[in-house]
This record gives structure tokens, sequence and C-alpha cells, in this order.
């Protein structure tokens, strides 16, 4: 039976640790998968803008030595001209083996899952998942702090609309010891579900602060996130949020000395350029843990030994 | 008030007040050729009060939406005047085109023709998420 990604929580932590550790060995030994999927097409159907995870899906597939075929954009499909997502699926699943989709609306890959007869990765729907993003970050922080459970974690920017953090919140909470300090204004919390159904469901620690500078010294991962303008009906509303929390040198100075700092990019203004010198800031070398986690998932999806 | 006793048919007693008229519409009873009684704020030693449904016939019931609406409704089946079941419908683990998602953001919202469907998250609390965007569905 063909397996899904849609959420993270689609992969048990052992499936979780051993993309991790494939992902590992991908970066130790680069040339032994060089021919792992020749033959074999990749889909990516991106229904909204995206430079990171798409190219990173391409270049994934590419590096593994399989081939790309897709859109990038809704407007250059059969969507402009109404097609459901749900005949899109079937129809590419004819063509390509894999199906790495984008979409606006929440649910999309979902729907797109239950129609396509390849495997479909959800590579982000609306402000509801990025579990790839999640796999990208978890590789990060194993990378940076060697380990996965007994971390403080904290969350900070746009909680609400931020599916990365949603994503990451579920991933992490299945690891032992691990707390979250969750840093956004009032009116971009994370939403009840969350809070409910991953954290106080499970019995995981947690707190709200609208502080960054009063959380950060007791961090061991600090997440930033952008305040999406695309999330927002109301310019207003998005205007007067934007610029809530930006990371700067000095606000570092009370931080702990490995500290590792996250970012799924693209940023605006959160990170102040000036912490890109930090060695505590990982965000680029975030985004090439996002390739070989990416290449790791396909082998996984693809059952390719 | 009198209304006329059942030989063949169903009872559906212990509707929350106010919610009969609803369910009368939502299971398709108006639809129905036979008698159908609606009984509304009728005394209820547990509940004060409560809406109770008469059909005079035994049809197929939307079990599903009963117990989404309120495990406490029961089901009685009549025959030859006598009651021989009296069902408890409980909370279903899906729901399907009983409510709808309201966040403009589901993919639901585009796509007319996919189905509305929720699957309960927490039984304590009977709460209910969308399946394809996890926003909690409220009660009809």
């Amino acid at each position: 039976m063909k397996r899904d990604l849609i959420d993270i929580t689609d992969l048990s932590v052992a499936e979780i640790d051993e993309l991790i550790a494939v992902a590992e060995d991908i970066i130790d030994h680069p040339e032994a998968y060089r021919e792992k999927c020749r033959y074999k097409k990749l889909a990516t159907l991106f229904y909204e803008p995206s430079t990171r995870t798409r190219l990173s899906f391409e270049s994934a597939m590419y590096e593994l030595g399989g081939q790309v075929i897709g859109f990038s954009e809704a407007t250059s499909s059969s969507a402009a001209k109404g097609e459901s997502v749900a005949d899109t699926a079937r129809t590419v699943s004819c063509f390509a083996d894999i199906i790495a989709m984008r979409h606006p609306k929440e649910g999309a890959p979902l729907v797109a899952s239950m129609k396509a007869t390849v495997p479909v990765i959800n590579a982000g729907d609306g402000g509801h998942h990025h579990p790839t993003q999640t796999l990208t970050d978890l590789l990060t922080i194993k990378r940076e702090k060697g380990r996965l459970d007994s971390l403080v974690i904290g969350c900070c920017g746009d909680l609400k609309f931020g599916r990365t953090v949603h994503s990451l919140i579920g991933a992490m909470s299945r690891y032992a010891n691990v707390r979250f300090v969750l840093i956004s204004p009032e009116e971009l919390r994370v939403p009840e579900s969350v809070r409910t159904d991953l954290l106080e469901k499970q019995g995981i620690e947690y707190r709200e602060t609208t502080s960054l500078e009063e959380a950060m010294p007791e961090l061991d991962i600090l997440y930033m996130t952008r305040v999406q303008r695309e999330r927002f009906f109301n310019e207003e509303d998005y205007a007067r949020l934007k610029d809530s929390y930006i990371l700067t040198p000095d606000k570092l100075a009370t931080a702990k000395w490995d500290l590792a700092i996250l970012h799924p990019l693209p940023r605006v203004n959160e990170i102040s350029v000036a912490v890109d010198d930090d060695p505590r800031a990982c965000y680029f070398r975030q985004v090439l843990c996002g390739k070989f986690i990416r290449m790791a998932l396909i082998l996984k999806l693809l059952e390719v030994e | 008030m009198i209304i006329g006793t059942i030989v063949d048919g169903i009872v559906i007693d212990h509707i929350p007040a106010g919610r009969g008229m609803d369910l009368y519409k939502d299971l398709g009873l108006d639809k129905l050729e036979c008698e159908v009684a609606v009984i509304k704020n009728a005394s209820s030693g547990k509940y004060g009060k409560k809406d109770i449904l008469k059909v005079n016939e035994v049809i197929d019931l939307n079990y599903d939406m009963l117990g989404y609406i309120d495990p406490h409704i029961t089901v009685n089946i009549i025959r030859g005047g006598e009651r021989m079941e009296k069902l408890h419908p409980t909370l279903p683990e899906t729901i399907t085109g009983v409510i709808r998602c309201k966040n403009p953001r589901c993919i639901t919202s585009i796509e007319q023709e996919l189905p509305h469907i929720f699957r309960l998250t927490d039984r304590e609390k009977g709460v209910y998420r969308c399946l394809y965007c996890d926003t909690m569905g409220g009660k009809q």
C-alpha cells in the first residue's frame, strides 16, 4: 500500500529517526545515492509561490538521479480552468511516481492523497501543515544539538498561522523532556487546537509569553518565524503585527552560548542580517538539511533500498 | 395533548428542547408520506424539557447525526404496538454531510463537491474537527 506524508504525525518516531539516519548517511556518502531514483519522476505541483521548498524537492530528486515535472503556480495548470485537486492528482498519477504538492487551501494535499495512486507529500497547505519543513528542522536540531530530547524550544513570531510551528510542536512533543516557550503577540497565539490536542492532551510542558527578551536565557532552540502577509485578510492587521519581534545581536546577549537559531525562511526583517555571522545562526545550514532529508523521504516513500 | 398511539414506527425521545424541528428536517422526516408528530417542550423528569419525534413507520435513521446532536437521545422501535428495541446513538467516529466547515482557508471552501467530513478528536468533550483542516465543528 502506498504511503503519503500529509501530517508529520503520519510518521512514527522510529521512522523519523530512520529518515534522519539516512539523511546523515547521504551527507556522508552522497555518491552512493546518485543513481537510486534513476527512471523515477517527481511531480512538483505548486499552487502558490515557493523558492526553498520547491527547489529543495527538485534538487533532491535530481541528486538521486531522478527527473522532475510539474508547475510552480496555479495559473500555469488546469487549476486555472477550474480543475479540482482530486482530478489533477489522478491525472498526474499517470505521469509521475511521486507527487509533492503545495496549495494555499488547507487539506488540499490530503484530498490529492485520497485520489492519487502514487505517494503524495504535503509541501505546505495554507496555514495548516508543512511536514517536510519539520523533518528539515528535526535534522537541523539533531546535527546542531546532537539530540532531539531534553530541549527547551522557543517558538517566536506568528504562531497562529505559522504552519511550520504547528508541525514542529507536533513532532517534538513526541520526544522526552521537551518543553516549549511560545512567544507571540496576543493576536498570533498558537491555535486552540494545537494547545488542546497536541500539548495539553499529551501533558507537554509549555508556557506562553509576549516577551522574547524574557524567554531568551532558558532557550536551547529559538525558532523564529515571519509574520506572513498572505495569511491576513486585513492589511491593517498585518501592518500592526509584522514588526512584533526582530532578533538583533543585542537581544542575544542573554542567550546560551550553544543556542541554535532556526528559521524556516524566507525572512523579511525578523532576524537582523547582523545576526547571520553569529555561529548560533543555523538557518542557512537548515536549508541544506532540507535537501538531504527530502532525499531520504523520497527514497522511503518510493521504497527504494 | 393527545398524540395517537403508534403500532409500527419510531419514537425519537430525549431530544434537547428546541432541536426537534431542526432534526425533523435534517433527518428528512418532512419528506415522508406517513404521519409524523413533532412534540416540543414536553416535560422531562431528567432534563426539564425535551422534544420528541414520532414517526408512524419504521424507517432507516441517520444514527450518526443523532449521536452527534446529543448522545442522550433515545430511539424506540415500535412493532405491533410494543416497544421492540431501545437504541442509544453514540458519538460516531466520523460524521459526513452533517455539519459544514466554516474555515474560509479550507479546501472545502473552493471545491463544492467535496464531502464535509468531521472526525471525533475528543470523545469526552464531544469535539469534532474537519478532516481536511482540523477546524473545530460547532453544533448545528
